[in-house]
């Protein structure tokens, strides 16, 4: 079920919408750049939704119950023909790849259209807004590309933007952000990224190695090669698909920033709130996701590393909830947040739930992206102000962002009926309910639900306790000293927006994409609805999402079963019984409901008594996670110093010693001094030279003669 | 007749002596008188040998080496000349303007 449709369009159009702008957006006036930045999302999203309903679902519909996934695609270009080697630019629109460009395009023009407003007072409007179209371009390649390396471009592209937007204020001179930090952040952002990406690379090249092709729908028929065994440096024996698995897995660890490689996210909290809202909540982040789902026939065939990416999502989910416990930056927290979230995903697909991973890669998109817009509107409102300790009691005077806040607050903290129940919930069932055969079948399961639901715990409490701290209560801060002069009037160059108090309300540009990120947070849940919701209402394959996605994530399960025996996470005996379903659900709705409701008490008229109290008596626990646990503080000893200093030898040392003065000028100053013993033999004379003359004919006749002689008599 | 040893030692000695003088003396002109006695020198033994082999090979080329050194020795006062004409000199150790 294989149509060709021109896709080239979906990333061509903000491709060159950033063209447009990084090239002369500086002649342009500030509409234009927004009508460019934004149209060309628009364009690429009215693609997309027409090649998805119009296309791609009629073809999904007819092959509704083969095995076969509906497919659009193009072949763009040859891109690299080298031999028996041939990578052209192929894109391909599969049902994976519809609820991602869904997510990207959809999601990504509401963030372009709030940046709108949100960047209002800033300069270099065209540089951002080039740059927020080239990371909509890159990761729209990654989630079209057909083969690996193709794939990586994309990957490599929304790194470098990143990079750029994270360090999007590095000439900022302010009293709080030194542009100078965000750059360091956009460069800690890119280096470990790139440890992430020297694994993705070494990946390429062992499947590249073991089956000659780099195309992922021809990866997917060579299970036979997949299967053989590898002993990389001698270890063993493991298999192709193990190695690479794994090694596929890293790149997603930084690029999804997991544990170990999840440091750069909270620092990138450095670039503006729109960037951390569109890169590191709804779609950069993801790409880790969506690329084990890509290559789920893979990972499918190696269910120890399975097993381990379910382990490491897991620890980071809970690791990093239990560090937004403490943190008083609002950014800080929802980027915690979305780490713990993101560990989520990877537990999702490292048991074998592909769409369910998907599906909360998906709900979180929504709710995150209107978590971190709503927190830009709070920022923006208090004039630059981020810490939570100066927040409070803005409810009634931000009323659209505290509503779209509370809504998504309650989809994140796990509270049906809105979407984040929905797909967290499934994800702690089929963990609990999914057997490893390569690790233990019985202490893996009930590890996994215990972490995920500790996670989830926290989840909500911090949840609410950062709800609490902004809305509720009173107003802890005094009234900023405003940093743009703002009397009453305002300037034009504004989107709207005005004031209550001393706030900067936001305007209908920053508003807009809140209330309908919020809509979707709340609603979307319909469409994952958990099977024993189904069964109570007698409908059958009640999961629309689950349907949706079946035919591309199912693959690996069926892959192994043929070719490894079978040797693969399934479902367990636990997976039969809804009564235990509904039990766990109900679990967890009385883990979320309590949880935020001890977090409302605690801080609904700001942090209390009770809280300092607590504070104080868990002191050790919350300088813990105060200071997260000193990662950073570790990895600057262990990893960062020891570079420096080793930069540091290369660059005095080797460089400027070895190279410079010894190299260069040694070879300078010996030519110079043979030279300066050489030249006395230039007299003047020409009785001198006739010595030499003399001398030199003299050795050559001997040496001749003797030659000659030596050489015929002895 | 004439050993051609002797010949040949007598040949080596002129050449000798050419060659000191080339070295040695200050005046040019002195010195373009020990480079004809060298080049005689070799005719010599060139002679010396067409005798010894009973042909006339090496008298021919003694003929060419004669024709040979008149024509350098013209140059060569031509030379000397040109530079009296410029330093007012015929001394060697005198005109060394393209030492370092």
């Amino acid at each position: 079920m294989t149509k060709t449709f021109p896709l080239l369009w979906i990333p061509l159009l903000p491709l060159l919408g950033a063209a447009i702008n990084l090239l002369c957006g500086r002649v342009l006036s500030r509409r234009a750049v927004h009508a460019v930045a934004c149209g060309s999302v628009a364009g690429a999203l009215g693609v997309v939704v027409f090649a998805i309903f119009g296309r791609l679902w009629p073809l999904a519909w007819a092959a509704e119950g083969t095995h076969v996934p509906a497919r659009l695609v193009q072949t763009a270009y040859a891109w690299i023909t080298a031999g028996s080697v041939e990578l052209p630019v192929g894109l391909v629109c599969d049902p994976l790849s519809a609820v991602m460009l869904l997510v990207v395009t959809l999601v990504g023009f509401l963030i372009h259209l709030y940046s709108t407003g949100y960047m209002a007072h800033e300069r270099d409007h065209a540089r951002f807004f080039g740059y927020l179209n080239l990371f909509t371009g890159a990761m729209l390649i990654l989630v079209l590309a057909d083969n690996l390396p193709l794939l990586f471009v994309g990957w490599e592209g929304v790194g470098v933007c990143s990079y750029l937007l994270i360090g999007f204020w590095y000439d900022k001179d302010g009293t709080e952000r030194l542009g100078l930090a965000n750059a360091m952040a956009g460069r800690k952002a890119f280096l470990v990224n790139r440890v992430g990406d020297v694994a993705f690379l070494l990946g390429m090249l062992v499947l590249f190695a073991a089956t000659g092709t780099l195309s992922i729908e021809s990866l997917a028929l060579r299970a036979s090669d997949l299967l053989l065994p590898l002993h990389p440096l001698g270890l063993g024996p493991y298999t192709v698909a193990g190695v690479a698995g794994l090694l596929l897995f890293i790149g997603a660890m930084g690029k999804s920033a997991q544990i170990p490689l999840y440091v750069w996210l909270p620092d990138a909290m450095a670039g503006p709130t729109p960037v951390s809202a569109l890169i590191h909540a709804a779609t950069m982040v993801t790409a880790g996701v969506y690329m084990v789902a890509r290559m789920n026939f893979l990972f499918m065939l190696s269910p120890a590393v399975m097993g381990l990416i379910a382990l490491v999502g897991a620890t980071t989910a809970l690791f990093a909830a239990s560090i937004g416990f403490a943190q008083h930056d609002i950014k800080k927290v929802l980027a915690y947040s979305t780490i713990s979230q993101l560990g989520y995903m990877f537990v999702a697909v490292g048991v074998g739930a592909f769409s369910a991973g998907i599906f909360h890669l998906f709900t979180h998109a929504f709710f995150k992206a209107c978590l971190f817009l709503g927190a830009g509107a709070i920022i923006h409102a208090l004039h630059d102000e981020q810490d939570l300790r100066q927040m409070g009691g803005l409810r009634r005077p931000l009323a659209t962002t505290h509503w779209t806040f509370l809504v998504s607050t309650l989809a994140i903290a796990g509270i049906p009926p809105l979407s984040g129940f929905f797909s967290k919930d499934e994800i702690l069932w089929r963990a609990i309910a999914t057997a490893n055969p390569a690790l233990g079948s019985t202490w893996l399961p009930a590890l996994l639900y215990v972490m995920s639901l500790a996670a989830a715990l926290c989840t909500a409490f911090y949840m609410f306790r950062l709800y609490g701290l902004v809305f509720l209560g009173e107003r802890r801060g005094a009234a900023p000293a405003s940093s743009h002069g703002h009397a009453g009037g305002h300037a034009g160059g504004h989107a709207g927006g005005g004031h209550a108090g001393d706030l900067h309300l936001p305007g209908p540009a920053m508003e807009a994409p809140l209330i309908v990120l919020a809509g979707g947070a709340a609603l979307l849940g319909l469409l994952g609805l958990p099977e024993v919701v189904g069964a109570w209402l007698g409908i059958e394959h009640i999961n629309l999402f689950e349907r949706w996605l079946a035919p591309v994530v199912d693959q690996g399960a069926r892959l192994a079963d043929r070719w490894a025996g079978g040797h693969r996470v399934a479902a367990n005996a636990l997976a039969e019984s809804h009564g235990l379903e509904a039990l766990l659900l109900l679990l967890s709705v009385a883990v979320a409901v309590g949880s935020s409701a001890l977090a409302w008490k605690l801080y609904r008229a700001g942090p209390s008594a009770l809280v300092a109290r607590l504070t104080a008596r868990l002191r050790w626990f919350y300088r813990l996670v105060l200071n997260k646990y000193w990662v950073d503080e570790l990895y600057d000893w262990i990893i960062v110093r020891p570079y420096k200093a080793l930069a540091v030898v290369l660059f005095q040392l080797i460089d400027r010693l070895v190279i410079d003065r010894l190299g260069v000028h040694g070879a300078a100053r010996s030519v110079d001094g043979v030279g300066r013993v050489l030249r006395r033999l230039q007299t003047g004379s020409v009785q001198h030279y006739v010595v030499g003359l003399v001398i030199g004919v003299t050795a050559l006749v001997v040496g001749v003669v003797g030659a000659a002689l030596l050489g015929g008599g002895g | 007749m004439v050993p051609t040893s002797q010949v040949l030692g007598l040949a080596a000695l002129l050449f000798c002596i050419g060659l000191a003088g080339v070295i040695v003396r200050r005046n040019l002109l002195i010195v373009l008188m020990s480079v004809e006695l060298m080049l005689n020198a070799a005719n010599l033994a060139l002679v010396g040998f067409a005798r010894a082999r009973g042909d006339l090979e090496g008298q021919g080329l003694a003929f060419l080496i004669v024709a040979l050194a008149a024509a350098e020795a013209a140059v060569g006062l031509a030379i000397v000349v040109s530079v009296f004409r410029s330093r007012r000199t015929v001394y060697a150790d005198e005109v060394t303007l393209l030492r370092r």
